[in-house]
C-alpha cells in the first residue's frame, strides 16, 4: 500500500535527487525563485550549510551567512518548488553533522578547512 | 450529492501551488460501477447505487450475487448510494475519479472512525478530569464528578455525557480541498486528515 503513497511523494523524490550531494561544512549558493505581483525572479544566497534537518519530502537545510556583519539563517525546504537549484561552491570537512559552534565564532575562527577530497 | 467510493491508504504532505506544505491523505478511489439505479417510480426517490473493490464470488451470498449478476458486474465489497447525480448512467457502467472529482474542488469525506473501545469521560467527552492529586484526591483524577441534582429530580437526565464505547461511528469531515488527482492509479490527495484506519472505506462527495 505505502507504494501507492510513494507515487504522490515521486515528484519530490526526483526533485531530491536533483540536488547535489551537500551536507554541513559546505558552502553552497541556493537560487530562490521569488514572486513579486505576477512576476517572477530569482534570487541568490549563499552561505555555509549548517544542518540538513528530517528526511522525505519534509527535508530542510539552514543555510548561514554573515551579512554586513549581521549573522543570517535561512532555512529551505529541501524540495520547495520555490528552490530553483542548489549550487555547491566548496566542500568543507566538519565533524559534525550540525555545526552551530560557527554561531560563536567569529573572523579567522570562522573558516572551515576545505576538503581535498575530488568528486568522481 | 455526487460522490464516490474510495479506500484509505495513508497520510504524507505536499506542497500546494503557494509553496505551503500542506498535510494530505491519500485515498485510492474507483473505479466504481453502477449497480442500480433508483428512480420516484420504483423506488421513491432518485439515486444512484455504486460498487467499489472486487471480492471473490465464493465469499458472496447468494441474494447479493443475483445484485450483482442484475448488472452484469463482478461482486463488489462495499456499495454506497449517491444522491443527485447530475449525469444519466447505465447498469454496469464503470465510473473513474476523472468523471466525478476535479482537482481544487471542495469535497466532503465520509469514514468509520477508528474504534477506542471503552474510554472514560476525559478522552471520550474532552472532561477535564480533577486537575490535581492533593486536597484529598487520591483516585478519581479522571473522574466526571456529579451526575444530577439531589431528591429533585431525584434521577439522571438522558444524555448525561458518561465513560462508554468510542469511536467506530460514521463521521463525516467537510470541506477538504482536492489536492491532486492522478487518473492512473486512481489516487486522490486531499487535504488534511480523513476518518478511519488504513485501507478502510471512505465516500468522497461532492
Amino acid at each position: 500500500m505505502s507504494n501507492l503513497i510513494s507515487i504522490v511523494e515521486q515528484e519530490y523524490a526526483d526533485r531530491k535527487s536533483a540536488l547535489p550531494e551537500f551536507k554541513a561544512g559546505d558552502t553552497v549558493n541556493v537560487h530562490v525563485k521569488i514572486k513579486e505581483g505576477n512576476k517572477e525572479r530569482i534570487q541568490q544566497y549563499q552561505g555555509v550549510v549548517i544542518q540538513r534537518k528530517n528526511s522525505g519530502n519534509g527535508e530542510s537545510f539552514t543555510v548561514r551567512k554573515v551579512s554586513n556583519g549581521v549573522g543570517v539563517e535561512r532555512i529551505f525546504p529541501a524540495v520547495s518548488p520555490f528552490i530553483d537549484k542548489v549550487e555547491l561552491i566548496r566542500k568543507g570537512v566538519v565533524r559534525r553533522a550540525r555545526i552551530f559552534y560557527l554561531r560563536d565564532k567569529k573572523g579567522k575562527s570562522a573558516r572551515i578547512k576545505e576538503s581535498k577530497k575530488t568528486e568522481k | 450529492m455526487s460522490g464516490i467510493i474510495g479506500k484509505k491508504i495513508g497520510m504524507t504532505s505536499v506542497y500546494d501551488a503557494n509553496g505551503k506544505y500542506v498535510p494530505c491523505t491519500v485515498i485510492e478511489a474507483g473505479p466504481c460501477v453502477v449497480t442500480q439505479i433508483k428512480t420516484v417510480e420504483t423506488d421513491g426517490y432518485t439515486a444512484v447505487q455504486l460498487a467499489f473493490d472486487d471480492k471473490k464470488e465464493k465469499n458472496t451470498n447468494k441474494p447479493l450475487l443475483g445484485h450483482f449478476k442484475k448488472a452484469g458486474v463482478t461482486p463488489k465489497r462495499k456499495v454506497a448510494e449517491f444522491k443527485e447525480f447530475t449525469t444519466e448512467f447505465q447498469l454496469g457502467q464503470s465510473l473513474s475519479i476523472a468523471d466525478v472529482l476535479v482537482e481544487g474542488d471542495f469535497v466532503d469525506v465520509v469514514g468509520t472512525s477508528k474504534g477506542r473501545g471503552f474510554q472514560g469521560v476525559v478522552k471520550r467527552h474532552g472532561f477535564g478530569g480533577v486537575g490535581g492529586q492533593t486536597h484529598g484526591q487520591h483516585n478519581r483524577q479522571r473522574h466526571a464528578g456529579s451526575v444530577g441534582a439531589c431528591s429533585f429530580p431525584a434521577r439522571v437526565f438522558p444524555g448525561t455525557r458518561m465513560a462508554g464505547r468510542m469511536g467506530n461511528n460514521r463521521v463525516k469531515v467537510q470541506n477538504l480541498t482536492i489536492l491532486k488527482l492522478i487518473p492512473e492509479q486512481n489516487l486522490v490527495v486531499i487535504s488534511g486528515s480523513v476518518p478511519g484506519a488504513k485501507n478502510s472505506y471512505v465516500l468522497i462527495e461532492k
